[in-house]
């Protein structure tokens, strides 16, 4: 059970995939105008990702290792396809609001990343925790994005007016360009929270390199004078 | 003997002293916006240079960097925003333009010269996007009414005397040609400026506008295109900023003729009527790009192979 619960801790703080592993981009920048928007993407994501990383994990030692590329993504073409007709069926505000972006999920990489890189390698038990935590990371960052982006951008958080009646709305935050500020401040923030806690961040971690040859022009060398002190 | 790395010569500029100069050129257009739109635009000038001021003191504060606001930069980037708005909108559109041009534009990415864009024409753009309907409504004497170049576009007889001599709505320091020009020869005159980048400008903007605009080569069209809106002030005050501009002479040329197809096209195709803010930033992503395809030859190197 400590294992389960790492797994947890790991998709959602350590390795979040929206924030530390920038994996699944185009849903994160794309459907997060509003908070529901963002909640709904993320739950739909989970929905498929603990269902193909069991079925994945389940069938990891039948899969040969030439063909699990494209076995991989059947499986998960699948589920989206499952996921989408349920959410037609029962939700179809939700569903007219992601529009084009839930056939769009069978390509996520966080999807087939987690695939790849846990569920093909471990224990079904353990490979649905890994879908529960990484899931939950990734509806948790985007709910967080859709809010700021749907406060500033519209004074509402979850259609719920919040901001008082003579704020005027920052329409460019729920215009594309918002969608980039919000993103880069809070993987800033969380950055600067890892780099507290010594855990690895997104960019520049763990760097080994030497910064005459390194193509990371953004750490302008800070990484090596922080060593040197 | 004084024994020291190179280099050994040293140019007597500093950027406080360029900034200076920059500030003193300005005066010109800011004086006449002034006189033009009354005391709503030295509030609005007011407003935004102490908080791009402000904003600048404060983060390098925060972040324990050097304090930087003694190079006047940010000075010029308040006042060049301050410029770009019109008189009518309230002071709070400044504050939230001079934050921004500062915080998001200029210190996040490294503060003074590490910035990709026109902090002034950032915010500006970023102004124009969230408050549309604050930042095109123009008043003048009172009364709302079309910019020149929105009557233009509309197909409308507008008077060009006017908008030379700068007494037509507009944003506060756009509004006077000659304004403008008195501080432009000030800065060419001090070699502050590089004509090379202006004049590939505003020639590639005429040529483009005579062949595809409504008007045609008609010069009172042109006259018109040519002094309205923001491309004066543009093409000398904002498309030279070093930071974003080009350094090799040939690039400046190639920098010059995008910003005037991309002017031409917006202001002939769009559905608005101005379109420089967006040209120059546009032009800025694209400096680093020109500056690498135009890296002139060293001395000694390259010419014929034998």
């Amino acid at each position: 059970m400590g294992k389960a619960l790492e797994r947890l801790y790991n998709g959602i703080l350590k390795e979040n995939p929206t924030f530390v592993l920038i994996l699944g981009m185009c849903p994160t920048l794309a459907v997060t105008t509003s908070a529901i928007n963002g909640l709904g993407m993320g739950l739909t994501t989970m929905a498929v990702l603990i269902l193909s990383n069991m079925l994945i994990s389940m069938l990891r030692k039948i899969i040969p290792d030439g063909v699990r590329i494209p076995a991989f993504i059947v499986v998960i073409a699948s589920f989206v396809t499952v996921v989408e007709l349920l959410l037609e069926a029962y939700i179809p505000s939700l569903y007219d609001s992601l529009g084009l972006y839930i056939p769009l999920i069978v390509v996520n990489c966080i999807i087939l990343g987690r695939a790849e890189a846990y569920a093909s390698k471990n224990n079904v038990f353990l490979s649905v925790f890994d879908g529960l935590g990484m899931g939950l990371g990734f509806t948790i960052a985007l709910t967080l994005i859709g809010s700021i982006r749907e406060l500033l951008g519209s004074g509402a958080v979850f259609g719920y007016h919040v901001l008082p009646a003579s704020y005027e709305p920052l329409t460019i935050f729920i215009l594309a360009p918002g969608a980039f500020f919000v993103l880069a401040f809070l993987i800033a923030i969380m950055n600067k929270i890892n780099l507290l806690k010594g855990r690895p961040t997104g960019k520049g971690g763990n760097c080994d390199q030497l910064c005459a040859e390194c193509s990371n022009h953004g750490c302008l060398g800070r990484r090596i004078a922080k060593e040197d002190k | 003997m004084n024994v020291s790395a190179t280099p050994h010569i040293r140019s007597n500029e500093s950027t406080s002293r360029i900034m200076l100069l920059v500030i003193i050129a300005l005066l010109p257009a800011t004086g006449f916006g002034i006189y033009n739109f009354g005391y709503p635009a030295a509030i609005l000038v007011g407003v935004s240079v102490a908080t791009t001021v402000l904003t600048e003191f404060v983060y390098e504060k925060i972040m324990k960097l050097p304090v930087t606001v003694s190079d006047l930069s940010a000075v010029v980037t308040g006042l060049l925003l301050a410029l770009n708005l019109p008189s009518s909108v309230p002071w709070w559109i400044a504050v939230i333009g001079g934050v921004f041009a500062i915080l998001v534009v200029k210190m996040l990415f490294g503060g003074i010269g590490q910035n990709f864009m026109n902090p002034a024409l950032g915010a500006r753009c970023f102004l124009v996007i969230c408050f549309a309907a604050r930042m095109t409504a123009f008043t003048y004497d009172g009364v709302s009414t079309a910019t020149p170049l929105a009557m233009l576009k509309a197909g409308e007889d507008v008077n060009t005397w006017n908008m030379v001599i700068g007494t037509i709505p507009g944003c506060i320091g756009e509004t006077s040609v000659i304004a403008i020009m008195a501080g432009a020869i000030f800065l060419i005159l001090f070699d502050v400026i590089d004509m090379k980048i202006p004049a590939a400008y505003l020639i590639t903007f005429v040529i483009f506008v005579g062949l595809f605009g409504k008007g045609g080569w008609d010069a009172y069209y042109l006259t018109a295109q040519l002094a309205g809106g923001g491309l004066m002030l543009g093409a000398f005050f904002m498309a030279t900023d070093y930071a974003t501009s080009p350094i090799t002479p040939f690039g400046k040329i190639i920098y010059g003729i995008i910003l005037g197809l991309l002017t031409g096209l917006f202001r002939v195709y769009s559905s608005s009527a101005e379109g420089v803010s967006y040209a120059i930033i546009i032009s800025n992503l694209l400096v680093p790009l020109i500056e690498r395809f135009t890296v002139p030859k060293c001395f000694g190197k390259g010419g014929e192979n034998r």
